[in-house]
């Protein structure tokens, strides 16, 4: 299937299933939901980054004409000392229901701890105001490395540091310590003519996702409970929420609404339970909406860091030895990124001798969440700026030293997998070849960096059923939220296996009681793994139509052969039938044909990509405005590539925020004092080029299309790539993020 | 969002006297687009919102070369720049109407507005302050008139005493050989709001090179808008210099006495305030002499 470049539908630019219903405002989204004797939720949040709660009481709240209920965490289940199993990774169950609706301690301001239920919801509102709860106010720990010093405040009494293997006697703020090794780095240093060492610090950022959460919970009088929910998998809603609330999966219906964006941040729930809480309280269904603040304040956003890069070059640029720290802000539980950021740090070089130390660390701010390529962005930054610099000081182009060291199939990663085919080096070439790496670019205070990145992607579970209708058009019915385009991508992948237009192909997101497992939309793995499960339903229905077909010419299902949409026997009779007739007569051959695909594929081909951008430095203001952005990455094969186009820019476009202004402001009592879209400084289109998308096919071996995910690589080169043009243009390393006006003007000595 | 009450008020004297009853309660509604957001974010209480934009002398928008103009207080950004006489007149103004939030906002946010809510960061306020513009109040005992650098007193408060109300604003005619320039410093372009923000005015001699007077305003460095008096006065009969503007620059980063918050930090914003002096006065002296 790979040496079949010969595609009639994939490669094509079908307009997606979804798109006009969305550009005119039809599309149904978790705000829009209604229904009869709808109550309306809101909740309580914390006012203070680091108190215990004392005590917690509604009374004056339940007291207020138009309130239905009010739930805290007393009315969730006890969690006791249980692990919950979510597919993507064990958690402890008192963290997550903790995080639902604090219990003991409020860990972060916009903390929930408690709900209400009234008949419309500027009550629920003012309710909220009357809930009386008593704190003891504790000094907060906002950073990372202050976090993990001996005397920091603790947030949890019970979390005790396990490191390699090992569990620490006393508690810390340090929840884990991981290590990856290879080869001899001691040696590998030695033999290093150059040797650069370099400490970063990332801020606290958030997807910014333009919908807010919302869910709307409803319990029939049998007990079935359906929740209708913005999310990034209605089947780990189902799961989080059983274990939430101790109620049997098979008791619980999820209807994902149409998403207004996620990028990792709608796979954990928040309000959701909390909204299930009201409903069973009162009896009716319960709608719960959060507002921007409560969107920054009280969920996950991706963590500040600190990060420290060590490597050594010879003096004809190979790269001998690395090493990296990196200590990450978990947030109010334990759970931050720093596994993925360790497994991508130094992933786009073959490198014999790297050490890798990876901390966990808990600080009082929201529980982090994941963002696009969780945790390999902040490790970008701090290893792309020290090649950048380790080529200055060699007297290399960055290109070069990149393609001198560049990881190819068969290199191991420091964490250990083997690199199957994968396209570094392509991706590279393409960025050199590129007519914008060789523009002039001589203004004064005008800079170009370059950066690479690279993302592992995953595979997990996916099904998808097809069930075909007379006229020759198929329902594929599936479990994937569509963010970026995935209806399309998967609807193509069946449609060139029937040789049928995308056209044909009605593409529906179900609930999870309509629609085999399937896992989150995220990992970069929609496209290739849900894709996966359509090729595989296709094939069902063609081999169940070519049985058809069979029948009705009274042959050998050997006999009969598909073919650019058409059916036909071999071997004796002249007998064709397009796919469409053939739909047409599915009662007469046996009744409605219904493909399945169910798959776990392990083939999820990494990701990487190489970047180049042109700024301009404003001098005496420190603005940097983003002047030329070239985004090149390896697709595997790019199904629909103006999607593909799309996700490039998309993750380029939030890298540059988190490159230049997005961070999340505290004051000393560790309230975030921007917590609103005109402070958290996103980029807006005036302040970005035309991204210039670049795809490059190396196809994976592990799908039969040849498909890799590409929704999250593009975010992890951005924020070295500018860096090094920043340097560039005005000869400063910036080692901070944000890159923000104040910081240069600091770093150049301005102020 | 708690209830509130809502009224049309249709001439001045209806409006004062509904101020004068509710007191503390009542808050003038314009464009709404500060007032709306902050009752709806509980950042203010509100029981009255008197809606005065059927009073026809809040509407007013009338420019006259001889005797300059009245800007009346409800009138929306997006009508001030549409007018050319007062876009030739009053460049600095025009500067600061086009950047108050985004289009949809000009279409509904007044100067006026701009100006009672108060706001230290204010871009309407400069430009007023350095084009020498007076308000017009309306109050229980009358009209008065204040100059526009005496109107805000704190974040969020002004002169204007109970029953009071800011009926327009008058800009006098600008001198020949003069302009003015307004320009914020914001990390981003565009959806943000001022970190700094400088405006300036200059009159020039019949030759162009010498300053016969100037006026310095600035924005987001202090609990208001802030009228740079010495650093004006400085400029007065210096010819056009670096070193002139640079004295100048000087003398209105010494009267600064920002904050650091969210929006930047008190040492940068007391840089800026040199820098973007200086850029407002070199881009009103370069309007003088790029007209003709």
């Amino acid at each position: 299937m790979l040496e079949n470049k010969d595609y009639k539908v994939i490669g094509t630019r079908p307009i997606r299933h979804d798109g006009v219903d969305k550009v005119t405002g039809r599309a149904l989204y978790g705000a829009d939901f209604q229904a009869a004797g709808l109550l309306h939720g809101r909740v309580l949040r914390s006012p203070h980054a680091h108190a215990r709660i004392i005590s917690i009481d509604t009374s004056r709240a339940e007291a207020l004409p138009g309130v239905k209920g009010v739930v805290t965490a007393k009315d969730l289940p006890d969690p006791g000392d249980k692990i919950a199993d979510l597919g993507e990774g064990a958690v402890n169950l008192k963290y997550l229901c903790d995080n639902i609706l604090a219990s003991d301690k409020a860990l972060y301001k916009g903390h929930a701890v408690a709900a209400v239920a009234a008949t419309n919801p500027h009550i629920a509102e003012e309710a909220c105001t009357r809930i009386d709860v008593t704190y003891e106010v504790l000094p907060p720990v906002l950073e990372v490395r202050q976090a993990m010093e001996p005397d920091a405040p603790l947030l949890h009494d019970h979390i005790r540091t396990t490191s390699l293997g090992e569990t620490a006697e006393e508690p810390s703020n340090v929840a884990s310590h991981i290590q990856h090794k290879l080869g001899d780095p001691e040696k590998g240093f030695a033999e290093a003519d150059v040797i650069i060492e370099r400490e970063f610090v990332t801020g606290t950022v958030h997807q910014g996702y333009i919908e807010p959460h919302n869910a709307t919970a409803h319990y029939n009088q049998d007990g079935q409970l359906t929740i209708w929910c913005s999310t990034q998998g209605a089947f780990t809603v189902r799961e989080q929420v059983a274990e939430i609330l101790q109620y049997p999966i098979s008791k619980i219906k999820v209807v994902p609404m149409e998403i207004g964006g996620g990028f990792g941040g709608k796979i954990s729930v928040y309000i959701k339970p909390v909204a299930a809480l009201l409903a069973k309280k009162t009896g009716k269904p319960v709608k719960v909406l959060m507002n921007r603040a409560d969107v920054f304040e009280g969920t996950g956003p991706t963590p500040a860091s600190f990060i420290r890069v060590k490597m050594g070059a010879t003096h004809e640029g190979k790269i001998t030895a690395a090493e990296g720290y990196l200590a990450f802000e978990a947030g109010a539980y334990p759970g931050s990124p720093v596994g993925p950021g360790a497994m991508c740090i130094f992933a786009p070089y073959n490198i014999e001798n790297v050490i890798i130390d990876g901390y966990d660390v808990v600080v009082n701010k929201p529980k982090t969440a994941p963002y696009r390529a969780p945790g390999a962005p902040n490790a970008a930054f701090g290893s792309e700026t020290v090649v950048d610099e380790l080529a200055e000081k060699l007297g290399i182009d960055p290109l070069e030293i990149r393609l001198l060291n560049a990881a190819k199939a068969g290199d191991r990663r420091a964490d250990g997998p083997i690199h199957p085919r994968i396209g570094c080096i392509e991706t590279v070439e393409a960025a050199k070849a590129h007519p914008h790496y060789t523009a002039p670019n001589g203004k004064k205070h005008h800079g170009r960096g370059v950066a690479s990145g690279y993302w592992f992607n995953i595979g997990l579970e996916s099904s998808v059923t097809i069930n075909v209708n007379s006229d020759g058009t198929i329902n594929l019915i599936e479990g994937s939220t569509d963010i970026g385009g995935t209806r399309a991508s998967i609807a193509m992948q069946a449609a060139e296996v029937l040789g049928i237009p995308a056209e044909s192909v009605n593409p529906s997101v179900v609930d999870t009681d309509s629609v085999g497992y399937t896992a989150v939309t995220g990992g970069s793995r929609t496209t290739y793994a849900t894709g996966y499960a359509a090729y595989e339903a296709a094939q069902d229905v063609k081999q169940q139509l070519i049985a058809r077909a069979a029948k009705l010419w009274e042959v050998d299902e050997a006999n009969v052969q598909f073919a650019d949409g058409e059916f036909s026997s071999i071997n004796g009779k002249e007998e064709q039938i397009s796919f469409r007739d053939l739909c047409g007569r599915l009662g007469e051959t046996g009744g409605p044909v219904v493909g399945s695909g169910t798959v776990n594929p392990g083939g999820a081909g990494g990701a990487y990509a190489t970047h180049v951008v042109d700024v301009a430095v404003d001098a005496e203001t420190g603005k940097v405005d983003i002047l030329r952005y070239t985004a090149v990455q390896d697709a595997g094969k790019a199904i629909h590539p103006s999607y593909v186009e799309g996700q490039i820019q998309g993750g380029a476009v939030q890298g540059i925020g988190w490159a230049l202004n997005e961070e999340y402001i505290y004051n000393a009592e560790g309230e975030m004092t921007n917590a609103s879209f005109l402070d958290y400084r996103m980029p807006t289109c005036l302040d970005l080029p035309m991204i210039d998308a670049v795809i490059v096919e190396v196809p994976n071996p592990g799908h039969p299309y040849g498909v890799r995910g590409v929704g999250e690589v593009p975010i992890v080169p951005p924020m070295a790539a500018i860096a090094n043009a920043i340097y560039d243009a005005i000869g400063v390393r910036m080692t901070e993020l944000p890159m923000s006006p104040d910081r240069l003007l600091k770093a150049m000595g301005k102020i | 969002m708690r209830d509130f009450s809502y009224i049309a008020a249709t001439t001045i004297p209806e409006a004062v006297a509904l101020l004068d009853e509710k007191g503390e309660s009542a808050r003038i509604l314009a464009g709404g687009t500060d007032l709306i957001v902050q009752v709806r974010e509980a950042r203010r209480d509100v029981d009255w919102m008197i809606d005065i934009k059927s009073i026809p002398e809040v509407n007013a928008l009338d420019y006259n070369a001889t005797t300059g103009l009245v800007l009346g207080a409800a009138v929306e950004c997006y009508k001030i720049y549409a007018d050319d006489a007062i876009c030739d007149a009053y460049p600095g103004l025009i500067d600061a109407t086009k950047i108050i939030g985004g289009t949809a906002i000009q279409g509904r946010a007044g100067v006026g507005g701009n100006l009672c809510n108060a706001s230290p960061a204010a871009d309407g306020i400069p430009p007023l302050i350095v084009l020498n513009a007076s308000c017009v109040i309306a109050g229980p005992n009358g009209e008065r008139e204040v100059p526009v650098e005496d109107f805000c007193t704190a974040p969020g408060q002004t002169v204007l005493e109970k029953g009071e109300m800011l009926v327009s604003m008058k800009i006098p005619v600008p001198a020949s050989n003069s302009s003015s320039y307004y320009l914020r410093f914001i990390p981003r372009n565009e959806m943000d709001i001022a970190v700094v923000g400088a405006g300036a005015s200059v009159t020039l001699d019949a030759a162009k090179e010498t300053i016969v007077s100037a006026r310095i305003a600035l924005a987001a460095v202090a609990p208001t808008p802030l009228f740079a008096e010495e650093a004006s006065a400085l400029l007065a009969g210096q010819e056009v210099s670096d070193e002139a503007i640079d004295a100048a620059a000087e003398a209105a980063q010494a009267i600064a006495r920002p904050i650091s918050d969210m929006r930047g930090t008190a040492e940068q914003r007391t840089h800026l305030v040199g820098v973007l002096t200086r850029r407002a006065l070199n881009g009103a002296i370069q309007r003088v002499r790029e007209a003709a």
